[in-house]
């Protein structure tokens, strides 16, 4: 690996109410496993602090994990909240318990990926790769 | 001047977090940007925070911001260092988990570093992290160092109050933290001054070092901070104004040119090196040419290549 470079810097947030962390701590070790720079903000996190986070950290993408059913709306909140601060450049991609029939609404809205129960930690990280890339290029 | 510089110097969080992600990654023209900040440059207190893990630093640095933040004005940075991975260069960031509340105050910047590499518990781009901080307007920057233990010494060449935490319970530290980290402190601090053992941890430190304040403090109910304030304020009032500030800041300023030396040769020399691998690698490999050799070739190159 060269001695200069570009990391890849992902923020993992658990926003709302719901105490289970588990597979945000599993994406967190996989995406740390593939050589990225995770930023772990812990449980029960506000979109403005999910976004405020991502902006100082200047993070490449959001990694959102709800298991609540509230993702709707925090992903709704959190893209709104990059709009108003001009970093919608900044990926927002999630996973959790979330039905497939809500993908599409998430994707259309400006989600960039949704990786749902059973995806492999491999997809994620094939996606961050690729789409970082594109972006710098 | 830069578009980027220009609009971090206005206040712009995500230009001014650009330049720090530039120096971390070591950026091509990361340089030029720094020397466009450099004359807004020398006005912040950095403070260094230092000791175990497990001793309480992500606790205390928060209660520092808050006891900073209450008294007024002034903008605080955190930059906080936390491991990479050896084998992959991947890092898990979790120090801003115990200062997150602090996300909604717009006059408190915080930062996750990961060493990539580095041993002395700073990260490569932490001295020009708190350069952009201070250039930016942070009045104090506090650094959290990756806290490993008696080895992180780095510290003391970009802070100018450096605070050693130790606690009650971690073992046989103090003895063991002889030589080194206790060697740094402008201030000690024992957290965790409610458990059995603190004062024992104080009279240890006394008995190594009886120049150093030690101020005893609860980061977790913030018992103590104000006094650790106080320390904090009244050791960088006798650093600034006095001669050993002076010698201090002509340290740094060396060490600093030492490294932006270090960084731009062994730069150069990686180079030059991936350049010419092909053919030189086979013949050491050969024992055609020794390893010395290939080393004073390349370092010939360098010669002919600085000299442009």
């Amino acid at each position: 690996m060269s001695e200069s470079g570009k990391k890849i810097r992902v923020v993992i947030a658990k926003p709302g109410l719901d105490g289970h962390d588990r597979g945000a701590k599993v994406i967190a070790r996989a995406l740390r496993d593939a050589g990225m720079e995770v930023i772990y903000t812990g449980l029960r996190q506000t979109p403005e602090q999910i976004v405020t986070t991502a902006i100082q950290e200047d993070a490449d993408g959001i990694g959102i994990s709800i298991l609540s059913g509230a993702h709707q709306f925090y992903f709704k909140r959190v893209i709104d909240l990059l709009k108003e601060k001009n970093a919608s450049d900044i990926l927002v991609f999630g996973g959790g318990v979330i039905p497939e029939d809500d993908i599409p609404g998430l994707l259309e809205m400006g989600a960039g990926a949704i990786f749902g129960p059973g995806a492999p930690t491999s997809s994620a990280i094939e996606w961050l790769e690729k789409t970082v890339a594109a972006k710098i290029n | 001047m830069h578009k980027l510089t220009e609009r971090a110097l206005s206040g712009d969080i995500r230009a001014m977090a650009r330049l720090i992600s530039m120096a971390e990654d070591r950026a091509d023209g990361i340089d030029s940007f720094m020397k466009e900040l450099y004359p807004y440059i020398g006005r912040t207190w950095i403070i260094g925070v230092t000791g175990s893990p497990g001793a309480g630093k992500s606790t205390l640095a928060d209660k520092l911001i808050e006891h900073f933040r209450e008294r007024g004005g002034v903008k605080v940075g955190v930059l906080a260092i936390d491991p990479s991975s050896p084998y992959t260069g991947g890092a898990i960031l979790a120090d801003r988990l115990r200062m997150q509340r602090h996300t909604a105050d717009e006059g408190v910047y915080m930062r996750s570093l990961a060493a990539r590499g580095s041993l002395g518990g700073l990260s490569r781009g932490t001295r020009e992290a708190a350069s952009i901080l201070d250039a930016c307007g942070f009045g104090i920057v506090i650094i959290e160092t990756v806290g490993v233990g008696q080895s992180e010494i780095d510290v003391m060449r970009v802070a100018d109050t450096v605070c050693v935490i130790l606690a009650p319970g971690l073992g046989d530290d103090v003895q063991a933290m002889k030589a080194g980290i206790m060697e740094i402190a402008d201030i000690f601090v024992v957290n965790k001054a409610d458990k059995p053992g603190a004062d024992r941890v104080v009279n240890e430190v006394r008995a190594i070092n009886r120049i150093s304040a030690v101020v005893k403090t609860v980061a977790e109910t913030g018992d103590g901070v104000p006094e650790l304030g106080a320390e904090l304020r009244s050791h960088w009032e006798r650093v600034r104004e006095g001669e050993p500030g002076k010698l201090r800041e002509a340290a740094r300023m060396c060490s600093k040119i030492e490294e932006i030396l270090a960084e731009r040769i062994s730069e150069s020399a990686r180079r030059l090196w991936a350049k010419r691998q092909n053919e030189i690698l086979p013949l050491v490999l050969n024992r055609q040419l020794d390893p010395y050799s290939a080393a004073d070739i390349i370092l010939s190159d360098i010669t002919f290549f600085l000299r442009g």
